[in-house]
């Protein structure tokens, strides 16, 4: 190890610190001139080494720590073909403005990774790595997988494609809310929430990721209540409805006999919160092939290793890990709500669940180029602080292939749920119906609204009520959807 | 009269809208043709949520490249079936989506009858649920009928 010197181990500290940095070198974990092959895994991490570490020898050693290496040479590497499993750090480069940052560019050989599983994926590439004394962080930004490992996959259960099919909406983005307040109402009660959302214009509503089956509300009861409001205004509107139930429980058991019961209910979709983990999540995914059912994956817990720039794993590498893993809805972020995330950032999310190639685009935080190879398109989910007077910036944003979650939008409005989902749902159709008539929605969104609201009480209260919204978007580039007001 | 917040069958995209006028309907046939979707006119007397197959106004117009021609054909439709609920469908064939890409209703019956629930009652508390569209409870082609 490169710090045996600060824990006092090894007396002679400057000797054995360079000659433990040198080894990953030595051992041939970076190696400058490798072109990588089709065939590799490529990472991208962003390295801080410690003070007095040099950053070529941190990324082999990052190389090393992620695949093979132990702290020592070991003789039984002599009975293996060593080099293959080694894999291979080829580039470093400080990251541009920030001192003391690398990136470093690792190749995986094909070889290292089982098919078709997560689990094994994560364990090597952000496995003990990231414990690695002599980083002080390390962050893993972006991944390309070779075509064969992809075709290892099976991807979304139903996919954004299948699902329009199967809900019968096409040419819109999607409207949904969550379930408020999310903790308390009793079955019966948190029913009525769903009926009026759904009976006054949303297509979807949604457990909270905290919903299980607290004493408050058996989960059973959950889902008899939930469902009778889902068929309810089915029949009083003519469309599909849906409400994400979430399955989450404390054993795979569990999880599989709610599921069981969503399905026998006639639920097209269920509800994963993402802390059930890899195994759990590809169980279901195959559960839900099965059983014709769409999958809701909430993101739950992200943001203790997305959120910093400087340590953990990147959404974007999330996102890539849970389209392979199998999940249909994936909450991507809004990048205009109450949750931080700069728009182009958050569009390199959006990207990666919906592209079937996506090409390098530096300012999206994508590094590489990622064949889909025709793999199912997952469905991304903008939820958290949006209202109805951020339409035209939305739809701008994240296009069609996208669900708005309005929570707070709706049930929040002063005239009722019902009046809150018919102010979601006129202010879609207006913007989309405009949009494709040719306007600029950007610079005209904020009038397309104001006009529609003259024939539409519910939606001239919304835009009272969250007033702030501003009418003048003179400037139409990112920094200034970064700044848009938002209502928590 | 259906007794959500529009007081009709909400399906499509626009369902919110006041009815779109023709030369409205033209915008999106143009946008769609824009995209190099093909268009077509569906019409059913039975539009149950889960009734995926409308019946179709003649074939998808793979070949026509014209807004003024799809227009045609919708008010041709209309001619024909003057009390049913049309639709327009636009078709994208790029890989990777191959479905409908627009679906928005240009016509309905004068009145929208909607749907009912039947409940059965299963075991425990369960129950299975059927929405059942009031227009099937007369035979084909007499359901919008005066």
């Amino acid at each position: 190890m490169n710090k045996p010197a600060e824990e006092g181990v090894i007396k002679d500290a400057k000797k054995r610190y360079s000659a433990g940095v040198l080894k990953y070198r030595q051992m041939g974990y970076w190696d400058g001139d490798y072109v990588p092959k089709d065939t590799d895994t490529l990472c991208l991490f962003r390295i801080t080494p410690q003070e007095g570490v040099d950053p070529i020898e941190a990324a082999a050693a990052v190389a090393g720590e992620s695949s093979t290496a132990t702290w020592t040479v070991v003789w039984t590497d002599r009975l293996t073909a060593c080099d293959s499993y080694r894999a291979k750090a080829y580039k470093v480069e400080p990251v541009p403005g920030t001192p003391g940052q690398y990136f470093a560019w690792v190749a995986y050989d094909i070889i290292l990774f089982e098919e078709g599983s997560i689990a094994n994926i994560t364990a090597s590439l952000i496995g003990n790595v990231f414990s690695f004394k002599p980083l002080k962080a390390a962050r893993l930004e972006d991944i390309r997988m070779p075509v064969a490992l992809v075709k290892t996959f099976k991807g979304p259960p139903t996919g954004l494609v299948v699902e329009r099919e199967r809900l019968d909406k096409f040419g819109r983005p999607l409207l949904g809310a969550t379930t408020k307040p999310k903790l308390g109402l009793s079955g019966r009660n948190y029913g009525r929430v769903i009926y009026e959302g759904l009976k006054g214009g949303l297509d979807f509503m949604k457990d909270d990721e905290n919903i299980n089956s607290q004493p408050f509300m058996h989960w059973r009861d959950r889902f008899l209540y939930v469902m009778d409001g889902v068929n309810k205004a089915s029949a009083a509107t003519g469309e599909v409805k849906g409400s994400y139930l979430n399955v989450t429980g404390a054993t795979m058991e569990d999880i599989y006999e709610r599921a069981e019961f969503a399905k026998e209910l006639g639920s097209v979709v269920i509800m994963l919160d993402l802390i059930i983990g890899w195994s759990a999540i590809q169980s279901m995914a195959n559960w839900a092939r099965k059983n014709d059912m769409i999958v809701h994956m909430h993101r739950a817990g992200h943001g203790t290793y997305t959120r910093q720039k400087n340590h953990g794993v990147s959404f974007r590498v999330m996102a890539k890990w849970l389209r392979l893993a199998g999940v249909d809805h994936l909450h991507t972020g809004t990048a205009v709500g109450k949750l931080e995330g700069d728009p182009m950032t958050v569009q390199g999310y959006y990207n990666v669940c919906r592209d079937s190639y996506t090409r390098q685009d530096l300012p999206r935080g994508l590094f590489f180029d990622q064949d889909w190879c025709d793999m199912k398109k997952v469905m991304p989910v903008a939820s958290g602080g949006i209202h109805a007077g951020q339409m035209h910036q939305l739809i701008d944003l994240f296009g069609d292939d996208v669900i708005l979650q309005f929570g707070g939008g709706t049930i929040g409005h002063p005239a009722g749920i019902q009046a809150g989902a018919v102010a979601n749902r006129v202010a879609l159709e207006c913007m989309v119906k405009a949009r494709n008539e040719g306007k600029d929605i950007r610079t005209e969104g904020p009038d397309i609204l104001r006009k529609a609201a003259q024939t539409c009480t519910p939606l001239k209260q919304a835009l009272d009520t969250w007033g702030e919204i501003s009418f003048n978007y003179a400037s139409t580039d990112t920094s200034d959807y970064a700044t848009t007001p938002s209502v928590a | 009269m259906m007794t959500n917040p529009t007081g009709r069958v909400t399906q499509g995209m626009f369902s919110f809208l006041p009815d779109l006028t023709d030369a409205e309907i033209s915008l999106q046939i143009e946008y769609g043709l824009n995209k190099g979707y093909a268009w077509s006119v569906e019409y059913t007397d039975d539009p149950h949520p889960r009734n995926t197959y409308w019946e179709m106004f003649g074939m998808p117009m793979f070949d026509l490249k014209d807004a003024a021609g799809v227009l045609m054909e919708l008010k041709n439709c209309r001619k024909a079936f003057p009390n049913h609920y049309i639709r327009m469908m636009a078709f994208d064939a790029t890989r990777g989506i191959e479905t409908v890409a627009m679906s928005f209703i240009v016509n309905r019956p004068k009145n929208e009858p909607g749907f009912g629930l039947v409940r059965q009652e299963a075991g425990g508390r369960t129950m299975r649920y059927t929405v059942h569209s009031y227009a099937t409870d007369k035979p084909e082609a007499q359901r919008y009928e005066g």
